[in-house]
């Protein structure tokens, strides 16, 4: 939304408090009419105050009257809350007219949410006549509230965001806390804090006072650091690092190695995030180092999985019954050899097309697992089931605990070789190849040698992961390796900053981490997974935690005209 | 934060880290365990005590999104109609949470690992899919509960050398009984010596077709054809033509929507298939089938789960619509229905009620009490279950004809065969 | 590795030599085996030649869009499937509507037309919304990030109609003045396929006149040359964008609706996914940008999912051979791309382009 600037003549001011009450009405209509509002509605954040489909349905007026308060900067204040406001009213219009249009035609048979249970929420219980006016009254209540969010300071907006910001998480993956709650102290104790799955009012005032005072307090101290002092030279040093850095790897590692005994679903979740961080910096090989798009990534993944299955699976198909350890070798070789056997067709190919002929060589490695013609050797349609779970000298890897212990060291070991490639003669020789094919050529890069390398050692580690992969499930199902699961590996890359290795683990956290805690929403997960992608690139193109070269690159661009000619079009 | 802020606070947290690592129980231990010291529980597995005011919880893993929504939703409101009916047991009201499985190995065994986290659960109404089986089953039985799957077909999960694990069972026909069925229906009864087959690639369409391809041979048919498409074609004439080279009797296609519609419609164009009877199973008996197929369905036969018309019956679709609204979407809903009365049955036989309405139920007692049911009264029959959890009676299966009527909106069809 | 074989000879160019010699010889092989064995007759293949055909029209109609996007802005709409789902999904109970009210039957023509006009608008609509709110913010951005953007927006629109028009399948009503056949040169050949086939045949060539002959067209093809240049012509480039995504929607509109009188049913909120990857592969097959192309490309595409798995599969003696009618859809695809790289149409761009 472009800001409105200078003097607002009053036409310009109706027409901001339309647009915006317009387009605010819209998203709230459009929450409606996808269903969200009226399924989240029993889902309560804070017990028997809000609920996540109110939260829903109040974003659209709020961002009215926040947009209109900022489009009419020069405006007094008290005008500003005025159309702030009026803009949120307007907001309630799109639902109002669609609700009475219900009535008259039905196409409620067309519209499957738009049902008598939205009709109730939106009307506040009190029929279609009666509850337009509140609800034309609760939205531009919503609007003057976000009119009067852009009174705050800097820091006190930061306060409430993240306040509010903390009790949603809470109260969404509550299950969590609760479980950790009852485990380490009583089931007392989780129910003074939560009733059901929602916060009880109290806690969350104190959930959120505390959140704001703390993050009101260290900005305050931020500033007045900022202006006082100047920088003093580090004097806490151990070995060559800073303390406070060491401190904070330290912090994220005990982190790493603690958090999953406190909840075994967290384990298992986090062990599904390790497999796709793997991935994901394997696949950061081919497209953030080398630039090779590879969108048939899920088949090495297969071909590791495969491989496990067929060599230590322990039904009639498998022949061999080998120990995971054994296979576990040969899965990742395999994944490298078809990895670059693969690569050899395309080593002529470049950006789009490489995209596409990957993309069919995925779909072609999962109908030929999946076909009648391969079943006798690889399951076909029925798979591969009763994979053993690996183990040592008595120790059996069964838990999810224990399988995310693997997975920990398959990601240490993935990250290691990613550093240190990047940092080789590899690593500069694949960068060149990216910024120019021709200029890296006539600097004496052989280029299918190069190029081969990538597509390789890419592959290991999804051939990897696809070993733990078949283990931990014990079966595996052609099903599973769909083009979703490249789709997924390369958004994470992308989301968390492209070419950065704590991007891919960040990236990999919120695309597969999130949808598998949200699980509860399943319905809406695609749909919520879908916007933030979007959401994300059009606000952060750079990614969570980009890295500083891609950072530059993309500022510059910004400024700079055309897209396709820049270097860092990796893809092109 | 002032750097020393930070290093107290980091180091305080490490510490505490460490702390709850210590302190934490060592993995592998069922959370059924967990109130085990509680006196009274002599229990193998661990007991699930439930105190005063509490409720009982239950749950379903069930694929209650995505394209096989229909049969979650099948199995769901059945399961929800037997809870309310109960009401409580011994003073306790009756919780029902779930999880969705999503018809694949991945979404079973999340769905299974969560169940298995939630300390007071009792027992798993689930899953749909015999895949998602596969995965959530291991986590589910090392846990202690007790699971119940309406619909699981695949014969492996009742084999004790495949993927069988203590406290699995199952009111589900398995494939071997249903593919025999058609194929004795299609070889006696319509006197097909001739048939086709084609599965869409998911592990219960190609067991299914696989077990009615040897029967049927074994009867002395001959299976002209035994192909395959993928769930997300639609166009599948050049399957057809290769069919219709031969020309067979019978057309057997144990598959889902939408690829079943698109083979039931394009049939009719292709020259050489005009007098194949076509013949579907359960994943295509699904209400609106034979709408969205168009006018050739008619005189389809689908193989499915069955439940003689009867009081009991009338009575269950009248809840149906009370509470749910409408017809139940597919055909599993008496096997779910069973399946959470025999569950609500055994809990409340073994449940010890304390003097203050406690209940200690014990786990291996539960399972105990659900692999003794014996001639167990449901819709699909008396119910007696086996050793490794075959509960079904193999009587509840039937063979139905698609009419004009259905095609109009009636449902469920009539039945032709029963075994 | 390529200095193993001299200086001269390169490591890749052998390869793909080897397995030029080595397809030709499969597929050779294959057919003789198919036709020798005498299982089909004519009929059956010419048969199976239009309903690829049609097939094909339809991928050739959704890869027209994909190809102009391509041509433009140089990216792809990999949610152009979506575009063609919202069209055909939100028809479909128009249509249904008509049936019941007997329009459809009673005035098939004028009918048919309205649906056409309708999904057109909705795509459309859908395609304007997508390119002002996810792609015009990223015009200057790296491409992997519309990319990403697109896969988003994929979801975010297949997941969205879910939530508007639920779960369940539906399926468009039969129009009787398209059902029987017609007879060509002794086949009997459904009257459903050849309007199929006529209408994209013709659409094709009205975008093609529009593109090659009109001023907006030429405004067009500027823009895809050069956009600096086109903007110093005075070119609005943002409105040839959006004209080029309006374009695309309704040619996807009309899709979704001549999918829908071939093939009535499974018309539900993933229904585009495939068909949009199987456009896309038309496209880059025909050469993408490229608008003959785009319509070659769909129809060769439609015809190898037709033909391959009997006339190739079977002969080699493979089980299940339709289920992999895929595996030869895209292993045409990379042998295409391997011998002729920029397409069966494409001009060799230049290097810096592709």
């Amino acid at each position: 939304m472009s800001e409105a600037r200078n003097n607002t003549a009053p036409s310009s001011v109706w027409k901001s408090v339309l647009r915006f009450g317009l387009v605010g009405g819209a998203i709230a209509l459009y929450f409606c009419m996808v269903g969200m509002v009226a399924a989240f509605d029993q889902r309560f954040l804070v017990a028997g105050q809000l609920t996540l489909g109110d939260l829903v349905l109040y974003v659209g007026p709020f961002l009215a009257g926040l947009s209109t308060a900022r489009a009419l900067a020069d405006r007094t204040a008290w005008q500003r809350l005025l159309f702030g406001l009026l803009a949120g009213a307007v907001a309630a219009l799109p639902s109002i007219l669609i609700m009475l249009f219900s009535q008259q035609v039905n196409i409620g048979a067309v519209f499957v949410s738009l049902s008598s249970p939205l009709i109730n929420i939106l009307t506040f219980g009190r029929g279609l006549p009666d509850g337009l006016p509140l609800l034309v009254g609760v939205f531009g209540l919503l609007g003057l509230l976000g009119a009067a969010y852009t009174f705050l300071s800097q820091q006190a907006r930061n306060a409430v965001n993240l306040a509010l910001l903390v009790i949603v998480t809470v109260a969404l993956f509550s299950d969590i806390p609760i479980r950790v709650i009852e485990k380490y102290f009583s089931a007392r104790v989780a129910r003074a804090i939560f009733q059901g799955n929602a916060l009880l009012p109290l806690s969350a005032v104190v959930l959120s006072l505390l959140t704001v005072g703390l993050s009101y307090f260290g900005s305050l101290r931020a500033a007045k650091k900022k202006v006082g002092e100047s920088k003093k030279p580090e004097r806490l040093i151990l070995g060559r690092y800073p303390i406070n850095q060491v401190l904070s790897w330290a912090l994220v590692i005990a982190f790493l190695l603690v958090l999953p005994q406190t909840d075994r679903v967290l384990a298992h979740v986090m062990m599904f995030i390790g497999l796709y961080v793997m991935m994901g910096l394997g696949l950061n090989i081919e497209v953030g180092f080398a630039g090779l798009l590879d969108l048939g990534y899920v088949a090495i993944f297969a071909f590791g999985a495969y491989t496990i299955g067929i060599l230590t699976t322990q039904a009639a198909i498998g022949t061999f019954g080998l120990s995971f350890w054994v296979a576990l070798p040969i899965a990742v070789i395999v994944g490298v050899v078809f990895g670059a056997l693969l690569g050899i067709p395309v080593l002529r190919m470049r950006g789009d097309y490489l995209a596409i002929v990957t993309l069919g060589f995925g779909e072609i490695i999962r109908l030929l697992a999946l076909s009648d013609w391969l079943s006798p050797l690889v399951g076909g349609a029925q798979g591969i089931v009763r994979i053993p779970s690996p183990s040592i000298a008595g120790f059996d890897i069964n838990s999810p605990e224990r399988y995310y212990y693997l997975v920990l060291i398959g990601v240490a070991l993935t990250a290691f070789l990613a550093v240190r490639l990047r940092d080789s003669r590899l690593g500069r020789q694949w960068m060149a190849m990216r910024e120019d094919e021709d200029v890296a050529q006539s600097m004496g890069i052989d280029l299918v040698q190069t190029k081969l390398l990538a597509f390789a050692i890419g592959s290991a580690s999804a051939g990897f992961a696809g070993a733990i992969f078949a283990a931990r499930l014990g079966g595996i199902f052609p099903h599973s390796f769909s083009l979703i699961i490249s789709i997924t590996v390369l958004s994470a890359i992308i989301i968390g900053g492209f070419g950065s290795i704590p991007g891919v683990i960040v990236g990999a956290a919120v695309l597969v981490g999130l949808p598998e805690l949200l699980r509860e929403f399943n319905e809406y997960r695609f749909l919520i997974y879908g916007i933030l992608l979007v959401v994300m690139m059009l606000t952060r193109p750079a990614g969570l935690l980009p890295t500083d070269t891609f950072k530059r690159e993309l500022e510059s661009l910004e400024e700079g005209d055309e897209g396709m000619n820049n270097p860092v079009s990796a893809g092109g | 934060m002032s750097k020393k802020a930070f290093t107290t606070l980091a180091l305080l947290v490490i510490t505490s880290l460490v702390l709850v690592a210590c302190g934490a129980p060592s993995s592998p231990t069922t959370p059924g365990e967990a109130p085990s010291a509680e006196a009274g529980c002599s229990d193998a597995i661990g007991c699930v005590e439930v105190g005063p005011g509490e409720s009982l919880e239950i749950a379903y893993a069930l694929t209650v999104s995505g394209a096989t929504a229909f049969l979650g939703e099948d199995s769901r409101g059945a399961i929800e109609i037997a809870v309310a009916e109960w009401g409580e047991i011994h003073g306790h009201a009756i919780a029902l949470s779930g999880e969705d499985t999503g018809c694949n190995i991945e979404g079973g065994q999340a769905a299974g690992v969560r169940l298995a986290a939630q300390p007071n659960l009792l027992a798993v109404i689930g899953t749909n899919c015999s895949s998602e089986a596969v995965g959530g089953l291991p986590a589910i039985s090392e846990a202690g509960l007790l699971m119940c799957s309406p619909s699981n077909t695949a014969p492996g999960l009742t084999d004790p050398n495949e993927n069988w694990a203590p406290g699995y069972f199952r009111t589900a026909h398995n494939d071997l009984f249903q593919g025999r069925v058609a194929a004795e229906f299609a070889y006696n009864e319509l006197g097909a010596r001739t048939a086709a087959t084609i599965h869409d690639g998911s592990p219960y369409a190609e067991q299914l077709q696989a077990v009615f391809a040897s029967v049927f041979a074994e009867l002395g048919g001959t299976v002209t054809f035994q192909g395959a498409v993928n769930e997300n074609d639609t166009d599948m004439r050049a399957i057809l033509t290769s069919i219709a080279a031969d020309s067979p009797d019978a057309l057997y296609y144990p598959i889902f929507e939408p690829a079943g519609n698109f083979i039931t419609a394009q049939s009719s164009e292709i020259s050489g298939l005009e007098d194949t009877v076509l013949m579907g199973a359960d994943g295509l008996f699904a209400d609106g089938f034979p709408g969205r197929s168009g006018p050739n369905s008619v005189g389809m036969y689908l193989s499915g789960p069955y439940v003689a018309a009867g009081s009991a019956y009338d009575d269950f679709l009248g809840k149906w619509a009370d509470q749910i609204g409408g017809v139940p979407p597919s055909g599993f809903h008496a096997h779910a229905y069973d399946c959470t009365n025999m569950v609500l049955t055994a809990i409340q036989s073994v449940a010890q009620v304390g003097a203050d309405g406690t209940l200690l139920i014990g786990r291996q007692a539960l399972r105990d009490a659900m692999s003794a049911t014996s001639g167990f009264a449901g819709l699909t029959g008396n119910l007696t279950c086996n050793e490794y959890g075959d509960c079904a009676t193999g009587e509840a299966l039937a063979v139905f004809e698609i009419t004009q009527a259905e095609l109009d909106g009636n449902w469920p069809p009539p039945v032709v065969y029963q075994p | 590795m390529g200095r193993f074989f001299g200086r001269r000879i390169n490591f890749g160019d052998l390869v793909v030599q080897l397995l030029q010699v080595v397809v030709l010889v499969i597929v050779v092989v294959a057919l003789y085996n198919t036709i020798t064995t005498g299982r089909y007759t004519s009929r059956h293949w010419v048969s199976l030649i239009f309903a690829g055909l049609a097939q094909g029209s339809i991928y050739a109609l959704i890869a027209l869009g994909y190809t102009m996007v391509y041509g433009i802005l140089r990216m792809i709409n990999f949610a152009h499937g979506e575009v063609y789902m919202a069209g055909a999904f939100s028809t479909v109970f128009l249509a249904q509507h008509f049936a019941s009210n007997g329009f459809l039957n009673a005035q098939p023509v004028l009918a048919i037309t309205v649906l056409i006009l309708f999904a057109a608008l909705v795509s459309m609509a859908v395609a304007f919304l997508l390119e002002r709110i996810a792609y015009r913010p990223l015009r200057n951005a790296p491409r992997l990030i519309p990319l990403i953007t697109a896969i988003g927006a994929s979801f975010t629109l297949q997941y969205t109609f879910r939530g508007f028009y639920g779960t369940q399948f539906r399926s468009y009503p039969e129009v009787t003045a398209l059902r029987g056949t017609v007879s060509l040169f002794g086949y009997s050949i459904p009257i459903v396929q050849l309007v199929v086939l006529a209408a994209a045949v013709v659409l094709m060539f009205v975008l093609y006149w529009y593109v090659e002959r009109t001023k907006a067209g030429k405004a067009m093809r500027a823009v895809s040359e050069d956009k600096a240049v086109a903007r110093l012509m005075g070119i609005d480039i943002d409105k040839v964008i959006v004209t080029t995504f309006l374009i695309g929607g309704a040619l996807a509109g009309a899709a979704g609706v001549f999918n829908g009188l071939y093939r009535p049913q499974g018309v539900y909120y993933f229904m585009g996914f495939f068909p949009g990857v199987k456009a896309f592969t038309a496209a880059v097959l025909g050469g993408i940008g490229n608008i003959p192309g785009a319509m070659v490309g769909g129809l060769v595409l439609g015809m190898l999912e037709s033909l391959g798995p009997n006339a190739i599969l079977e002969g080699l003696g493979i089980p299940g051979a339709n289920q992999l009618k895929d595996v030869i859809a895209f292993t045409f695809l990379v042998l295409i791309l391997i011998f002729r790289p920029q397409g069966i149409f494409g001009e060799r761009l230049r290097e810096k382009k592709v």
